[in-house]
């Protein structure tokens, strides 16, 4: 009895609703199903508890309120002054990755935050909107991040391809850090699963080892939601400021 | 004014909150400071130092193959821009492990050594 073992296959984009629009393949898949519940719930959970807000917070207002409380705390100690501005786009990005990252673990369920497109394009979207805030405040003064005074000129050459090469590696460092634990924590938990599914008597260990895995990829989830975010407000922190 | 002021009951609860937090603070900020396990913010950081220095290099040369196929300067922009990018990934290894964040430049160091300059002109 050879039971099949493929840790992978939780990756693959389904179809749910097949979809063309001039030779673009645009199908509503599983991942995108998931963005939208991700969504969903986020926006249920800040519109459904603020709208009977009380003075003494019940369960859910409790919730929100932390989360909110820690995303503005996150901001303001880490983009500091003047990024307060930005809180809301910072807020939707760690919901939306915390979200992915957490719904992901609900069995049967996908994870969208495990592909590096999804990961990527959010990556992408902070980099460009970082850059167009620094040179919008600066002008061409922004350029000056890359160009450290009180240099030799000759050094410059060389110093300066350096410093926009380590500016422009974020988006990738971003996006492939996210994807690269969901990736290697689901493929885990799926291995352990397929261990514990082969062996007829001790399969009790690997299950046991699955579910200690299993809290340590909750705590990934958030941590890495967190890093998201955290990383954004150090780098809006750069374009606000140029250090 | 058996009621009093509108606002009174709501400074008391102020007040209350204050002092239950600071009642249970000591043990509090002890708790808080081992929440995260060490082992996963171990980890995390590990990560990151790894991928920092993984991803410049493959960047740079990604980028350096991409210039060559452009320019038709095989292999001169591949060579040139790994070595940029194996130097840009230390860079940023260096600086996210001495506590600099990713700060790109050296102003944030030249600020604070002007400052601490500024200091000792003063003393």
């Amino acid at each position: 009895m050879a039971i099949e073992i493929k840790p992978l296959e939780q990756f693959t984009i389904e179809r749910l609703i097949p979809l063309h629009i001039g030779g673009l393949d645009v199908s509503y898949t599983n991942s995108a199903l998931l963005m939208t519940i991700a969504v969903a719930v986020v926006t249920a959970l800040i519109v459904l508890s603020s709208r009977a807000a009380r003075l003494v917070p019940g369960r859910w207002q409790s919730v929100a309120e932390m989360t909110y409380e820690f995303v503005a705390d996150m901001v303001e100690t880490n983009a500091g002054h003047g990024g307060m501005q930005y809180f809301s786009f910072i807020f939707t990005l760690f919901m939306f990755i915390l979200l992915g990252n957490v719904l992901g673990l609900i069995p049967y369920s996908f994870t969208f935050t495990s592909h590096i497109i999804v990961t990527f394009a959010l990556a992408v979207v902070v980099f460009i909107g970082v850059t167009i805030i620094g040179i919008a405040r600066h002008g061409w003064h922004f350029l000056t991040l890359f160009a450290p005074s009180g240099v030799p000129k000759v050094l410059l050459l060389l110093l300066v391809p350096i410093e926009l090469l380590s500016y422009c590696i974020r988006p990738f460092t971003l996006s492939i850090r996210l994807f690269a634990n969901m990736l290697a924590g689901h493929t885990m938990l799926a291995i352990f699963a397929g261990f514990a599914a082969s062996l007829p008597l001790f399969g009790i260990l690997p299950l046991g080892v699955d579910v200690l895995i299993y809290f340590l990829e909750l705590l990934v989830a958030v941590l890495q939601a967190y890093v998201f975010a955290i990383l954004t407000c150090l780098y809006l922190h750069d374009a606000l400021h140029l250090h | 004014m058996t009621h009093g002021d509108p606002q009174e009951p709501l400074n008391n609860l102020g007040r209350r909150i204050e002092e239950a937090r600071r009642a249970a603070g000591s043990a509090e900020g002890q708790r808080e400071g081992q929440a995260q396990t060490p082992f996963a913010a171990a980890m995390a950081f590990a990560w990151r130092i790894g991928l920092e220095l993984m991803v410049a290099i493959g960047v740079g040369t990604g980028a350096g193959w991409a210039i060559d196929r452009w320019l038709g300067t095989r292999p001169w922009g591949m060579i040139a821009l790994f070595f940029l990018g194996t130097a840009a990934g230390m860079l940023n290894v260096w600086r996210a492990v001495t506590g600099q964040g990713m700060a790109v430049g050296y102003r944030q160091q030249q600020a604070a050594r002007t400052a601490k300059d500024g200091r000792k002109d003063g003393d």
